[in-house]
């Protein structure tokens, strides 16, 4: 059973990538993958939450009693993305606008409660972060792929930067609401068809 | 009142909370295996979503904003949204036993559903007045059990059909959702 710390980071990327192998926080997965650059601020703020909480539930996981145990973690969990908000609205005030209330939602993101849950609550600190950012590292990955494909077939550009000549008619369903699930669910059979499953 | 039906109607059917702002996408896709647990969730949803939604109004309202606290509203509402969820669970069960059996473990689930606290949220970044966020949060929550109880009829009836086995469960859900959010999407013409 016992892992290597390498294993641990490793595992978030490919085994239980979310929100592929665990079929996770799927909302902000649709919601946010228009474009590159949204996808990748999603990952980036949902790394911090989900390591931040993990250091914090795994500190206290001596003292949390079990029967409340959920409401205190969603309270752990809930600060961070209080601190994630208003950094964004300081520094980033462009990408907190768009994200809009994807960055509140992120307390109800079950890959980050169930990590504190499944993970922190059992295992030590350096394991915890580690596995906070593998999983983190893992859902950021898939959002920038999601949106990648997405930006360059719905919109022509990749970052913002144009990628085909002025000629190309840009498939606008794949960024409309249809074109995210469809997106999705055939990403998901390209996910199961290379891991032979 | 002309307003509020179309209020009414564009959360019901233009913005539907689940096919065009992507939000509740998990019970969605966990619940909708069976009509049964489909209805049971709408149901719950209806009902917390009503209560929360004008609850967290008066919280956003009459205390944070007085007091200069907005920057505080995300704990807030979890921690209202998880608590009422809590005491709707102990009020059915002592006074309302029927509906309590009805709604079973989908009531607990509803804490981490994220088109409760995405309605709320809503409400206030769209500077509704009270009635007009009650109007709202009840057809965020009808559109969301439409969509559920069509969706696992259809879902029902892919589980006799035969799917490639890289699509089987989540991913054929997800393409069918597509297509439902397609047909969702002719809606926006109406607006």
């Amino acid at each position: 059973m016992a892992k290597t710390i390498t294993q641990e980071f490793v595992k978030g990327l490919w085994d239980e990538i979310p929100p592929f192998r665990l079929v996770l926080g799927l909302c902000p997965t649709l919601a946010v993958t228009k474009s590159v650059e949204n996808g990748l601020g999603m990952g980036v703020a949902v790394i911090f939450v989900l390591v931040c909480s993990n250091i914090l539930v795994s500190l206290l996981r001596n003292i949390i009693p079990p029967k409340v145990r959920i409401a205190c973690f969603i309270v752990i969990i809930a600060t961070f993305v209080i601190v994630v908000e208003l950094v964004m609205q300081a520094y980033a005030y462009p990408l907190f606008l768009t994200l809009g209330i994807f960055i509140p939602l992120i307390v109800v993101n079950c890959i980050v409660l169930g990590r504190a849950e499944a993970f922190a609550y059992k295992n030590g600190v350096v394991r915890s972060i580690v596995d906070g950012l593998g999983m983190g590292t893992g859902f950021t990955i898939s959002l920038v792929a999601i949106s990648a494909l997405r930006e360059v077939l719905g919109n022509g550009t990749f970052y913002g930067m144009s990628v085909f000549p002025p000629a190309f008619q840009p498939f606008t369903f794949m960024i409309e609401a249809p074109g995210a699930f469809v997106c999705l669910g055939l990403m998901l059979c390209m996910m199961n068809l290379a891991g032979n499953k | 009142m002309g307003d509020y039906i179309l209020l009414a109607i564009s959360c019901i059917l233009v913005n539907n909370i689940v096919l065009a702002q992507y939000l509740g996408m998990c019970p969605f896709l966990g619940t909708s295996k069976k009509m049964e647990t489909a209805i049971g969730m709408a149901m719950a949803v209806i009902f917390v979503l009503v209560l929360a939604g004008s609850i967290t109004w008066l919280i956003q309202a009459y205390i944070l904003k007085p007091f200069g606290l907005e920057y505080l509203r995300t704990i807030a509402f979890i921690i209202v949204i998880a608590s009422l969820v809590q005491f709707v669970e102990l009020f059915l069960k002592k006074s309302i036993p029927a509906l309590y059996k009805g709604l079973g473990i989908f009531l607990p689930l509803i804490t981490t559903n994220c088109a409760v606290m995405g309605v709320c949220l809503i409400n206030i970044n769209e500077e509704y007045t009270f009635v007009q966020s009650l109007v709202t949060s009840f057809s965020y929550a009808a559109g969301f059990g439409l969509v559920l109880v069509l969706f696992a009829g259809v879902r029902e009836r892919i589980l006799l059909a035969r799917v490639p086995k890289q699509l089987e469960d989540t991913a054929i859900g997800l393409v069918t959702a597509g297509l439902f959010a397609l047909a969702f999407f002719a809606f926006k013409g109406m607006a």
